[in-house]
Order: structure tokens, then sequence, then C-alpha cells
């Protein structure tokens, strides 16, 4: 049917897919403001996010069977003009991004009447679409400095998301303010290395760069701008030392921001560091520089068991999910450091599967704070009593956490095993497990509290509106069916990881 | 600041001025350093430095903030639909020769004047509204005491 | 190694760590939140310079072309590029500083200091009187 429908080309727009894939929320924005009125707002939205859907999904098909798409903006052809340039690991992440967004807009309609004043709603949704845009056009493009444009108006629209939880907290101000620091930090870094590379090559365009740095020897030119693009992205990635920004930005936003900036920005900084490293720094290059062996691949393990460890220890349940956010984005990494095709296509599918469950965890603390008040323990003792459909999608979504058969958690991390004890790394194999088992201790520690103790919150209301519980459910039983039916993930993903190291894989 | 006879006098001489040049800047800016964003910061500024003088409420009576963000999303859309228009004629987004059937090199520069002119409006708002939103605090100090 | 005409000539680079560095002690070691902006705006300027002056080339003019369009293919022009990376730079760097702005206003309002240590001490102490005062308001709908 989709064949059927790609027939017609309407308006001629089916070319035009890549440019109206971020055009749409961006026009959406300034159009919200420019109407104001507060119940028009959430639909132009919500409909600017279904279109957004229905383009990922077609710019899927066409990639999957014409190959790469590469959109000319201007007319101008590249490396002259800007390009942009979907392929298989774009149209992956592009989906993830609209889908979280479709699944979080009917939730953000009701939650944000129990955590934001009504006067600040439209300006919610207007910044909600920026970083929409900016998140879609990072993916979208093939232009280098186009990527740090996108990545700027990301954040600053997520530093304001994030600071609109004062309502509840005031800690959200000054847990913003740090963000805002760290982040423009890393993007001024980032900014460095792509000078650097401008210099050492005199184009900004992704795929030029790497034919030409391939031509060349590797320089100091180069190899600084190497440690400043990944030092920049590692900022924006909370890549375990200079993670501190995302357990306090993440706890005190409102919740359905929570959920929306932790199932996509960290994913969207992960698909910047692969672009860069496998893309423009071919493998060879990065092998040559044995970076990945001695610097990132310590940082991940021990992202993976200290931030796990100081999980056990929180008395707030999204904190708690914040700190488990960054082990996780630890296995990521450490899929990537290994650079064999299994473990580039195990960070691949860890993407997208730890997007759906923390989308799901986000949501129903989102829930829980929306009921009972608050997300800290106390508040959460014994309420599987009165929100029992919300407590049960807790459980699904707990148990893709930390890994169990039959759920998306379970998939990634029996690549990641599977890729490192082909490297024939089997101490990483066991610290994996080991961090795993982690997980269910900190899993544990909230189940327990929600099923088996006593409710001492009297409370009137019972379960949240269907508005909020139904995207609950539609992403945990995502949850189940991507580790159960894996056919359309991992088909991806693998070719995904073969497009980006064809040569390296074919040698080694 | 009423009270500061000097301030009061050559603002009212400059505002006006100073608006006027960021109107120039802004249509020569593909002859001179200038363009969207140099203007539109030079055109606030002139707003801004009545505001400042004069009461904050005298510039909103005569710019109110409703107006000021409706001019902001205004410039984007503008830059937007200049991009957009290129769709209509088969040609890729922002392409400025689809402006112009007959020389292609004139819609170039219609182009550039169109988006210029989006830049331009969108900065001035922005910063319009940025002095609105600080200015509009209740200040701690004074008047007389500046 | 370190001959004249190597610091001189890589002046342009110098200048740039030199800036970068203190920009990123300034964000690092002071306390005052309004600092910790001047710092980053220094920061950032740093890297404006460095983009700026690698686009000049010795011995390149003004790159316009000439009214005729006769183009000359001997003459070197200096490359325009960076300068407009830099103006897009910039502006991010104006939002960025904006939102800072704003977001210490509102800390001053709601802390009553700018001060990151006396933040950090109201922080703490805020948590466990917080904590007591939650479970006693009634929870849904608080707005």
């Amino acid at each position: 049917m989709i064949s059927y429908v790609l027939q017609y080309d309407y308006f001629g727009l089916i070319k035009h897919l890549p440019i109206l894939q971020v055009l749409i929320p961006f026009i959406a924005a300034p159009l919200i403001v420019f109407i104001g009125k507060r119940n028009i707002s959430f639909w132009l939205t919500f409909l600017a996010s279904i279109l957004s859907l229905i383009i990922a999904g077609t710019l899927l098909i066409t990639v999957q069977s014409d190959g790469i798409v590469s959109y000319h903006i201007g007319g101008w052809a590249p490396p002259v003009g800007i390009e942009y340039r979907i392929d298989h690991l774009s149209t992956f992440v592009l989906i993830l991004i609209t889908l979280v967004s479709t699944l979080v807009l009917p939730y953000i309609r009701s939650s944000i009447l129990y955590e934001i004043p009504q006067d600040n709603h439209t300006l919610f949704y207007a910044a909600y679409l920026l970083c929409l845009t900016g998140l879609l056009g990072v993916v979208a493009t093939g232009d280098a400095f186009n990527v740090f444009v996108f990545l700027e108006i990301s954040s600053l629209s997520s530093y304001v998301l994030v600071s609109l939880g004062s309502y509840r907290d005031r800690r959200a101000l000054t847990a913003a303010f740090e963000y805002l620091i760290m982040g423009t930090i890393g993007a001024t870094f980032f900014v460095i290395g792509i000078g650097l590379l401008y210099m050492e090559t005199g184009t900004l365009n992704l795929v030029d760069m790497s034919n030409i740095l391939e031509s060349q020897s590797t320089s100091r030119t180069v190899r600084s701008a190497f440690a400043f693009i990944v030092v920049g992205i590692g900022l924006k990635l909370a890549i375990y030392p200079i993670h501190l920004w995302l357990p306090r930005a993440y706890t005190f936003a409102p919740s359905a921001v929570s959920a929306f900036l932790a199932a996509t920005a960290t994913k969207v900084a992960v698909y910047m560091l692969i672009r860069f490293m496998f893309t423009v720094f071919k493998p060879n290059f990065l092998s040559e520089m044995n970076v990945l062996e001695f610097f990132l691949l310590p940082l991940a393990i021990l992202a993976m068991i200290i931030t796990s460890i100081i999980a056990i220890f929180q008395k707030d349940l999204k904190s708690l999910l914040a700190y488990s956010s960054v082990a996780q984005i630890g296995y990521i990494l450490l899929g990537l450091t290994l650079l064999s095709e299994k473990g580039l296509t195990a960070s691949i599918i860890h993407l997208f599967n730890h997007g759906i469950t923390k989308l799901t965890l986000f949501m129903i603390a989102g829930a829980y704070v929306v009921r009972r008040g608050g997300s800290l323990l106390k508040h959460l003792e014994g309420v599987a009593g009165t929100m029992p459909w919300t407590s049960a999608a807790a459980v699904i979504g707990f148990l893709s956490l930390i890994g169990v058969p039959g759920t998306a958690g379970f998939i990634s991390k029996w690549l990641l095993v599977e890729a490192s004890l082909e490297k024939g790394l089997w101490p990483i194999a066991i610290l994996i497990i080991l961090s795993s088992l982690l997980a269910v201790v900190y899993c544990w520690k909230i189940i327990e509290t929600i099923y088996f103790k006593d409710n001492l919150i009297p409370s009137k209301e019972g379960e949240i509106p269907k508005s909020m519980l139904i995207p609950i459910w539609v992403s945990a039983i995502a949850c189940i069916y991507f580790g159960l039916n894996t056919d359309i993930t991992i088909s991806i993903a693998e070719i995904a990881s073969q497009t980006l190291q064809p040569d390296y894989v074919n040698n080694n | 600041m009423k009270h500061h006879l000097i301030l009061r006098v050559v603002t009212k001489l400059l505002a006006g001025l100073i608006m006027l040049f960021g109107f120039y800047v802004q249509f020569h800016g593909d002859y001179s350093p200038g363009g969207g964003f140099q203007a539109g910061i030079i055109m606030a500024a002139a707003v801004i430095i009545y505001g400042i003088v004069f009461d904050i409420n005298h510039a909103k009576k005569v710019l109110p903030p409703w107006f000021i963000h409706k001019m902001l999303a205004f410039g984007v859309l503008l830059y937007a639909f200049t991009g957009v228009i290129s769709f209509f004629r088969g040609l890729n987004f922002l392409d400025y020769n689809a402006l112009n059937s007959h020389y292609p090199s004139h819609g170039q520069h219609y182009g550039i004047i169109a988006v210029e002119l989006g830049v331009g409006i969108t900065v001035t708002g922005v910063m319009i509204a940025v002095y609105y939103a600080f200015g509009s605090r209740s200040s701690e100090i004074r008047d007389e005491d500046w | 190694m370190l001959s004249w005409s190597f610091i001189l000539g890589h002046l342009n680079y110098w200048l740039f760590i030199v800036l970068m560095m203190t920009g990123l002690y300034i964000i690092i070691a002071k306390g005052n939140l309004v600092k910790k902006i001047v710092g980053l705006n220094i920061f950032q300027v740093s890297v404006f310079m460095f983009y700026i002056s690698i686009g000049k080339i010795t011995g390149g003019t003004a790159p316009i072309f000439p009214v005729d369009m006769n183009i000359d293919p001997e003459v070197i022009y200096s490359n325009p590029l960076p300068h407009v990376l830099i103006l897009t730079a910039i502006v991010v760097g104006i939002s960025t500083t904006a939102l800072a702005l704003a977001l210490i206003v509102r800390i001053r309002e709601t802390y009553g200091t700018i001060e990151e240590d006396e933040i950090l001490v109201m922080d703490r102490e805020v948590l466990s009187k917080r904590v007591l005062r939650e479970t006693e308001n009634s929870p849904g709908k608080s707005l």
C-alpha cells in the first residue's frame, strides 16, 4: 500500500521529504506564537508531530528501497551548498524521535495541566516544537556547521523546557542553569573541532570531509579536531565524568519534558558521535589512534558500574531513572568502542530500545507525581493499590530496563555480550552482566516500594486520566513487542552498521 | 530617568535617527556591512533607549507586547515562506532562482532581500521582547537614586 | 623550535588559547552566576577570533568581484566563509546569554541570592524540610 501511495507525487512534495521533515515543526512553532490561542496550539503541535512521523516512515521505506536520499538546499550542489543526507542510521533515529514525540504529546497535554500555569501552555508548545525541530535537524543534515546550529536550537529550547519545572520545585532553575553552562561548553568545543576540520579539509560537507581526510595522512590538526569533537559531543551525551547535569535536569524538569528528553536528546548526541566517528573519521583512523581502547572503553565501563551503584542509593524515582540513563549510555558507548559490526549493531539497537524503555518509565514517574504530589520514595509507598494499571506498566518497564528475555532491553544486552565475546573480551561481558544485576537491585527497590509497602497517603482520585494512561501502555507494549519481534529493528541496524564501516569490515 | 535633562533631550533627538539608520543598514546589506541581524539590533536599540530614558509603559503603549510577539513569529514565517515558494516552481527549498521566472539572477536579489527582512523583523522583535521581559520586573532602586 | 618566528607566526593561536583558558577558568572558579556568564562569553569570543583569523590568506584581498566581472585568475581572495559561520555563532551566543540572564533573574527572585555557594546551602537544607512538607499536602491538582 505504501508503494501505491508513493506513486502519487503530491504537489511534487515527495522529493522534498528531507527538508519537509525539519520544516514542518519549524513552521508550526512560530505559527503557534502568531495565533496565540491555547486550544489550537496543542492540536497544531500534534498535527506537526504526526506529519513528521509519516514523513519519517516514508523516508525509511524510500531509503530501504532506493538507497541514500540526498537533498540540495537552494539548488547548490554539495560541497558548495548545504546537503541534507538521509541514510539508514538517520532514518532509524528519525523514526525514534518522531515516534517518541507522537506518543508523548497526549500525555503532555494532560500532565502539564498539573505542573505549569495555564498562561504558559502556548509558549510551552512552541518551545517543544523548536526542540523537536532541532533534534530532527541534527539527524537529517549532512553539513557539519548545520549540525551545530540545529544542536544549539534543540539545546536552548530544552534549557527552557527544563526550567519550566520551577513551578513545582524551585531547584529546576539551578538545574537548568547548570545544564546551560555545561551544554554551551560542549557545543563550543564541538564548534572548535569543526573549525579545525575546516582548516584541514577546506569543506564543511561530511562526506566530502571524509574523502579528503582519507587521502591525507593524519596530522596534528586532525587529531586535535577529533579530541575536541569527542569531548564536545561527550558533554551532550553525558559520558561518565561529565554527566553531572543530567540527573538534576531530568529530576526537576516537568515529567513530560523528562520523558521526551530522556528518550531523544542523548540519543541524538549518540547519533552525532557515530556519524563523526564512522563517516568523517573512518575506523582506520580510530584504531590508529588507540584512543578507543584506552580512553572511551574504561569510561564506558565506569559509567555502567558506578552510576548503577549510585542509582541504588537514590531517594527519588526520577533521579534513579536519570542515573540509570547514564549507565545505559555507558552500554551504548561500550558497543561503539568495540569497533566491530556486531558492536555497532548492538549500540544502534540499544539506542532505540533504551529510548522506548525510558519513555515508559519517565511517563510513569510523571503519573505518580500527578496523583501523589511527588516522586520521592515516601510518595510511592503502596501506590499499586490505587493505581494498578500504571504500576503494572511500571513492572514491564523495569523488566525491560533490567534486560529480562522477552523485552526489548534483553535484545540489545544480548547483542552487546555477543559482540564483546566475539572480540575475545570476556571480562567486559562479565561486567555487562554485573551491571545488569545492579539494575535488578534498584528496580526491585522501586517495585517493592510500589507493591509491598502500606499506603499511607489518602487520595480521592484513583487512576490517572486515560489520555495519560494510553501512551504509557502503548510504549510498554512496544517494549515487549520489540523484544519478541526483532525483524524490523535488527535488520535496519545491521544495514546501518554495514554501510557505516564497509571497508573496515571487509579488511578485518 | 526623567529628571536627567541631557538624557531626555538627546534621546528625543536621536531615537528617530537610530531607527532610520537601522532601516539603512537593513536594506544596504548587500553593498556594505549590514544585513538583517545587525539592522534588527539597531532598530531595537532605538525603542530600548526610548524605554529606558522615558517610562517603559510609554514604550509599551507605542509597541504593545502582543504586537511584538506576533512580529517575532511573522519574521520567521516570512523566511520560511520565501523558501517554500520555490516548492511550487519545482525547485528545491530556498532556491532563489524560482522567484523571478525571466531573470534567475534577479530572483537571487529578491530572495536575499526577503530573507534578510524576515531576519531583521524577528531580531527586532526578540530584542524588544527581551527588554520588556527584563524591564517589567519591579526594580529595587528608586528612580531618583540613579 | 620556540623561535620568534614560530611564536609571532602563530600569534592568533596563542591568543585563542589564552582567551579560551581564561574563559573556562572564570566559569569554573567564580561563584557569582553573572560572572560565570561573562566567562562563557569570553570563551565563545575566543572561538570567534580563532575562526576569523584562519580566513585571512597572506596577500589576499577583499573577496568582492569587480563590477565588470573581469575576474583575474591571478588575484588571491581571502576566505569569506568563516565570517558567515561566525555571524551564526554570534547569534547563538547572544541567545544563550539572554536565556542565562533570564534564568539568573528568576533565580534571584526565588532564592534571593546569586552566589553559587549560598544557593547550594539553601538547596541542601530545603531538601529535608520539603520532604516533610510534601507529605502533608494533598496530591493531585496543586495549581
